[in-house]
């Protein structure tokens, strides 16, 4: 019996020898980052075609952009990901200058079904007032007048919601408050909201979905990204320019044809690009700038920093194929200038 | 002292230790929920569980719809269940012990209990939703198809083998010359079930319905998917709700400051109803066995 025992803790203290490796960073040659769910299936694909090439392993955890914003702060990761640009607090807490490189770009669409899933178009108005519960009919005149061709049924409007804190809630309701007062004074913008009684919250993007389908007359917002690979309905939307653009990985990146601030820190909902869709926007990697913390080794750094000026630039033709828009031209010069600028003990790493 | 002692001795410290560690690990939990949730409970005191606002852009946050939402679904989901756990337990505890179709409807009531309970609720999604969303059509009110009616149904089906498990067991433990001895004066079969099967199982069925009771408050994902998720107080049985292991397990991965302290004491609150029970539930339990084996011998 004794045997058993000891064979038992001998067991427990290689766990936890286990355990405690897996804490710190982890061997060289192998880098980790956590954050952002979003663009997961796309750094899957981006890192394991860059280990092939490159022989550096990356390990990427999906564990939400908050998630991805402290594990970077706690310094547990070497970069984070997140859909949404840090806010000033958040860029205090860090504690040193952190840096924001965009990676590709996603959208949220207006999704519904209707008998026959007609394609819809939508003003930002008609959409404010279909989200605040204000419109309740499909066939209400406001929806049937930009619509002459389609027969809208008399069926009530379903509101489906998230019900968890994400990013896709973020963007969505940034737009929102960009185009709507009402909208701006009754919900405003942030990862959950509270909003009116009787809408229904469904978890993640697959919940959302799901409850669309079985339910005839709902509506709701996905992200593209999904509601492409489930061939779902969804309206075409008319951006700041009075053009109605259909989402596509296209019309997204063309959301991004406009002015980009150094640190990319832009707002691209209701973009003043004409072709651009307007409910788009960034996701990022976020890192340190003066990467020599925590005793990391200038090997380390300099691998971070090839893996970033990849991903910004031969990385970008992996983007398209998975259905993601990738970064236009000025994205990418702004996110190559704002890697260059990393340092090890003040000297920039790339040259 | 001999080999033997110093085993018994060693053996003895081994079962103190890990006796003690689940004392631990039991205060362990709570102090840490009330650690996390000090800053909410300072905020917002007791007036958590009375005030019925949840608004995460004002940082104003009440329990009241959660807390309801938990009790309501639970309990009506304990209503549904009751009499098709009990109904199983006697059939497979009295008139099917043994035998194939025994053997196979009992397999299938643990496969029902091991199921994953995103399963369900994925399920749920697919046949319960329509069924309700007709049954609201029928009754006029709005087709959410989801809400407190088609939560509670999955939560029924749901715990059934649990306690249906248990009391089973109960009655198949019941001693066979107390069964003969009643048909040997001319009872008939329900005369037993009635006089002698219940009354000295009494105790191990309700226990059974008060694990699931327990299981029914902290289930989590199947609800998330069916209830609706909508943080008012439910205005019907149809309309859509939550409940305080729901609205953890939505919004917890992205909240931080006073939201997160919100929902760990809401998780404080989950430990204390889930102890309330238990502890009621030991005191019914003991205080029935007491009575039921005054009765029967």
């Amino acid at each position: 019996m004794f045997r058993w025992i000891k064979a038992l803790i001998f067991l427990v203290c290689i766990f936890s020898v286990g355990l405690v490796s897996f804490n710190g960073y982890a061997a060289e040659g192998e880098l980790i980052g956590a954050g952002a769910t979003f663009p997961q299936p796309l750094y899957s694909k981006m890192f394991d075609t860059y280990f092939q090439q490159h022989k550096i392993k990356i390990n990427y955890q999906g564990i939400g952009s908050g998630g991805g914003i402290n594990q970077l702060i706690k310094k547990t990761v070497d970069f984070g990901g997140t859909d949404a640009f840090m806010t000033e607090k958040e860029l205090k807490d860090a504690g040193a200058t952190v840096l924001h490189i965009p990676t590709c770009l996603g959208a949220v669409v207006v999704t519904y079904n209707l008998p026959g899933n007609p394609k819809l178009r939508l003003t930002p108005e008609v959409i404010a007032q279909i989200f605040l519960g204000k419109v309740k009919k499909w066939n209400d005149p406001s929806i049937q007048s930009l619509n002459k061709d389609v027969k809208l049924p008399d069926l009530s409007i379903t509101v489906v919601r998230r019900a968890d804190g994400s990013g896709t809630t973020y963007i969505f309701s940034e737009y929102l408050t960009k185009v709507s007062s009402e909208w701006k004074e009754k919900l405003g913008t942030g990862k959950s909201l509270n909003w009116p009684e009787g809408f229904i919250g469904q978890k993640g993007n697959p919940g959302v979905a799901g409850y669309i389908k079985q339910t005839p007359g709902a509506v709701g917002y996905v992200e593209l990204l999904y509601a492409l690979q489930n061939n779902m309905a969804y309206a075409s939307i008319k951006n700041k320019s009075g053009n109605f653009i259909e989402p596509t990985p296209k019309s997204v990146s063309n959301a991004a044809k406009v002015k980009i601030p150094d640190d990319t820190n832009v707002s691209l909902t209701d973009t003043s690009a004409k072709d651009g869709y307007p409910i788009s926007g960034f996701t990022w990697l976020i890192f340190y700038k003066e990467q020599n913390y925590g005793g990391r080794s200038l090997k380390r750094a300099e691998s971070l920093a090839k893996l970033l000026m990849w991903m910004a630039t031969d990385g970008q033709k992996y983007v398209e194929p998975l259905q993601y828009s990738p970064l236009p031209k000025e994205a990418s010069e702004a996110a190559q200038k704002i890697i260059k600028s990393m340092t090890y003990n003040g000297k920039p790493i790339l040259n | 002292m001999t080999k033997a002692d110093k085993s018994e001795k060693r053996f003895t410290k081994i079962l103190l230790i890990s006796g003690l560690s689940i004392i631990v690990l039991l205060l362990a939990i709570f102090f840490t929920l009330l650690i996390a949730s000090m800053p909410s409970i300072k905020t917002f005191g007791l007036g958590f569980f009375m005030s019925k606002d949840w608004d995460p852009s004002l940082e104003k946050f009440g329990a009241l719809p959660f807390l309801y939402g938990t009790l309501i679904t639970s309990f009506i989901a304990l209503i549904i269940s009751i009499p098709f756990s009990i109904a199983i337990s006697i059939f497979l505890g009295e008139y099917f012990r043994d035998g194939v179709v025994s053997n196979f409807l009992r397999s299938s009531t643990e496969v029902l209990a091991g199921i994953p309970s995103v399963i369900y609720g994925l399920w749920g999604l697919f046949l319960l939703m329509p069924i309700t969303r007709y049954i609201q059509t029928a009754f006029g009110t709005t087709p959410y198809g989801v809400g407190i009616f088609t939560a509670s149904l999955i939560l029924a089906i749901m715990i059934i083998p649990f306690s249906a498990s248990i009391g089973r067991e109960v009655i198949s433990l019941i001693p066979g010359d107390l069964k003969e001895a009643a048909y040997s004066l001319g009872a008939t079969r329900f005369e037993v079930i009635k006089k002698i099967i219940i009354p000295y199982a009494r105790s191990g069925i309700i226990a059974g319905i008060l694990l699931a009771f327990g299981r029914a408050i902290g289930e989590t994902m199947a609800v998330t998917m069916l209830i609706g998720n909508s943080n008012f107080l439910p205005k019907s049985i149809f309309g859509p709700g939550n409940t305080m292991a729901s609205v953890i397990a939505n919004e917890f991965a992205e909240s931080t400051g006073i939201t997160a302290s919100s929902l760990i004491y809401i998780g404080l609150v989950l430990f204390f109803v889930t102890t309330f029970v238990n502890i009621i539930g030991t005191y019914i339990i003991k205080k029935i066995s007491l009575e039921a084996s005054k009765e029967v011998t």
